[in-house]
């Protein structure tokens, strides 16, 4: 059974209209207008047990809403959702069992109160046997590098943001749910407690076959634990396949970074292709997929190279670039319609 | 139902742990509840001056209005509204999210997640006020048990009522004034029903139930409800806990989510 599947998901708001202002916010009391927003249009795609998909997409894009539709938080306006077998909307316990969701921007641990006693809290809900509660806190703390005897014990707000979200993980995680919906788990981390969420969510996929489901805006996040991403802009789904297919797709051109014995010349470069960066004996040029073979042959051949990197170009210009085609196939939409 | 009971349990553990943080809050809880009560006490005393007996009431008999009013109020304060402030914070900050995600019926964590012992002061003098006002009445123990279980049932439309209102900060968000009106609405049930003009008696009872939080099971108390009012008590009881839950389901169909 796959574990998630989604077919043509819409989901409208109706939201208000105030003019900013007193005047506005006198017409706002008195005779409200709203509008419709199509927060998510359309979208399909299906994920399998113990897969890893990035979920990619500007802000307001809709992935929220996305995975606010998939953990049943948010009724879908058409279109179906299956989790592990289960419509999300009805909230049976069967599939809360086997789900969570971490949101990098709230928090379910009690402010006032150790770590530690949200955890006990979830293991009555979840009806997890105190000792089997305690064995699953012990390997989580571990894998995350939390001490028992330390974080769990002082109260959450005396916790940096690190290890904050390190207890939110090993809160979401105690019943060990088979499908994760992760919305910016490492949002406003610094870079090693990044590399720690990130360690973690591979470690716990391995060891347990769960199926995640990741947004971030921190690319990073995604090259290191996603093969496929799937990504949506204006609530429209533009993309869904390997990483490497969508680098090729959405970049065409591929970073040639040359460093050579003697000083670099722009002039000179520009016959490999375009240049890009020069800095004193460095320079970046940006090479056609199909020509980069031809193009490293010709600089190697006629300049004395000490060190040469081709790389796809960084995954955060490509989703940029993504967006951008897609505004600019809209705005032509828009013109052949006006 | 095991599950549920011990979940009730470290709900109120963790919500005692939280409120031991700040420990003044116990004195100054006991300082109002003295001093409401003592107020409370002159006003109805005002009533009885110079042989005065409004509606028939005999002073003893008014003590078990106020009696079963202070014990409500305690509830209120002990759980109710602290449930129902938390519910507005929960939809305002969107930590809903959390308590929908739960295997668990996301109304009774609603309702009886956050428990402040404090309010436990108002429920004592209740009691105490309810038990003095029996033993001046000589009420039989078939009365007493008759009359809490009214009481308990007059606890359960005061609830549903206070969810039913919480329940509409799924649309509005910002209702933080619920408490304050529920606490106007109980505040009618402080004395007597029948020391209110006919309007007033009528509206209290048809409209809001006021009568049947407190006037009805004190009078179950002190032996006196008639089997209809039993039987009014126990299916406004119900039609309201009814109401609560089914506005509630209705409710989340409208939930949004706070946006991240």
């Amino acid at each position: 059974m796959r574990a998630v599947v989604v077919e043509k998901l819409s989901k409208t708001y109706r939201v208000a209209d105030k003019t900013p202002g007193l005047r506005g916010a006198v017409r706002h009391l008195v005779r409200r207008r709203h509008r419709v927003v199509p927060a998510v249009r359309e979208i399909s795609f299906s994920i399998e047990p113990g897969e890893v998909v990035g979920f990619l997409g500007a802000n307001g894009a809709g992935k929220t809403t996305v995975m606010k539709m998939l953990t049943g938080l948010v009724h879908p306006t058409s279109g179906t959702v299956r989790v592990v077998g289960h419509e999300p909307r009805r909230r049976r316990a069967a599939l809360l069992r086997q789900i969570t969701l971490v949101m990098g921007n709230k928090q379910q641990l009690v402010w006032d109160l150790p770590a530690g006693d949200t955890l006990r809290l979830n293991a009555a809900i979840y009806g997890i046997p105190d000792a089997e509660a305690r064995r699953r806190t012990d390997a989580l703390c571990g894998a995350l590098g939390l001490g028992r005897d330390q974080e769990l014990t002082q109260p959450v707000r005396k916790l940096s943001l690190g290890q904050r979200m390190k207890c939110e993980l090993v809160a979401a995680l105690l019943h060990h749910p088979k499908v994760l919906f992760l919305d910016e788990p490492t949002l406003g981390l610094d870079v090693n407690a990044q590399t720690a969420v990130r360690d973690f969510v591979r470690r716990y996929n391995a060891e347990h076959g769960a199926s995640v489901l990741l947004t971030s805006h921190y690319m990073a996040d995604i090259t290191a634990l996603c093969d496929r991403v799937i990504v949506i802009h204006r609530g429209r789904l533009h993309f869904d396949g390997r990483l490497d297919e969508l680098a090729a797709r959405f970049a065409p051109e591929r970073q040639v970074r040359v460093e050579l014995a003697d000083p670099a010349d722009a002039g000179v470069l520009s016959a490999y292709g375009a240049v890009e960066k020069v800095e004193g004996r460095a320079a970046t040029l940006r090479v056609a997929r199909d020509d980069v073979p031809g193009a490293v042959n010709r600089l190697l051949s006629r300049h004395r190279v000490v060190d040469l990197t081709v790389a796809d170009a960084p995954i955060d210009e490509v989703v940029e670039k993504l967006f951008a085609d897609a505004d600019a196939d809209a705005s032509a939409d828009a013109e052949r319609t006006a | 139902m095991r599950r549920y009971g011990k979940t009730l349990c470290r709900f109120w553990g963790v919500s005692v742990a939280a409120e031991m943080e700040y420990r003044a809050n116990f004195v100054i809880s006991c300082l109002t509840t003295v001093l409401t009560l003592g107020g409370a006490l002159f006003t109805v005393g005002l009533l009885f001056q110079n042989g005065h007996t409004p509606g028939g009431y005999s002073w003893p008999a008014a003590l078990t209005v106020l009696g079963v009013y202070t014990l409500l109020d305690g509830l209120q304060q002990t759980l109710l509204a602290p449930n129902r402030a938390a519910l507005t914070e929960h939809v305002r900050s969107g930590t809903l999210d959390f308590v929908l995600l739960k295997p668990m019926h996301a109304q009774f964590w609603l309702s009886l997640r956050r428990f402040s012992p404090w309010g436990l002061t108002d429920v004592a003098g209740g009691l105490a006020l309810v038990a003095y006002a029996g033993w001046c009445l000589g009420v039989s123990p078939r009365a007493a048990l008759t009359g809490g279980v009214a009481v308990l049932l007059g606890g359960v439309i005061l609830y549903a009522v206070g969810f039913l209102l919480a329940t509409l900060t799924i649309w509005f968000v910002k209702l933080y004034n619920i408490t304050i009106a529920m606490s106007a609405l109980l505040e009618a049930g402080r004395y007597p029903i029948q020391a209110y003009p006919a309007v007033y008696r009528a509206f209290f009872t048809a409209v809001l139930p006021v009568a049947f939080m407190t006037s009805v099971p004190a009078a179950a108390l002190r032996g006196e409800a008639g089997v209809w009012w039993l039987v009014g008590l126990a299916a406004v009881s119900g039609a309201t806990f009814g109401a609560s839950c089914l506005f509630w389901r209705f409710a989340l169909r409208f939930y949004t989510s706070a946006s991240s």
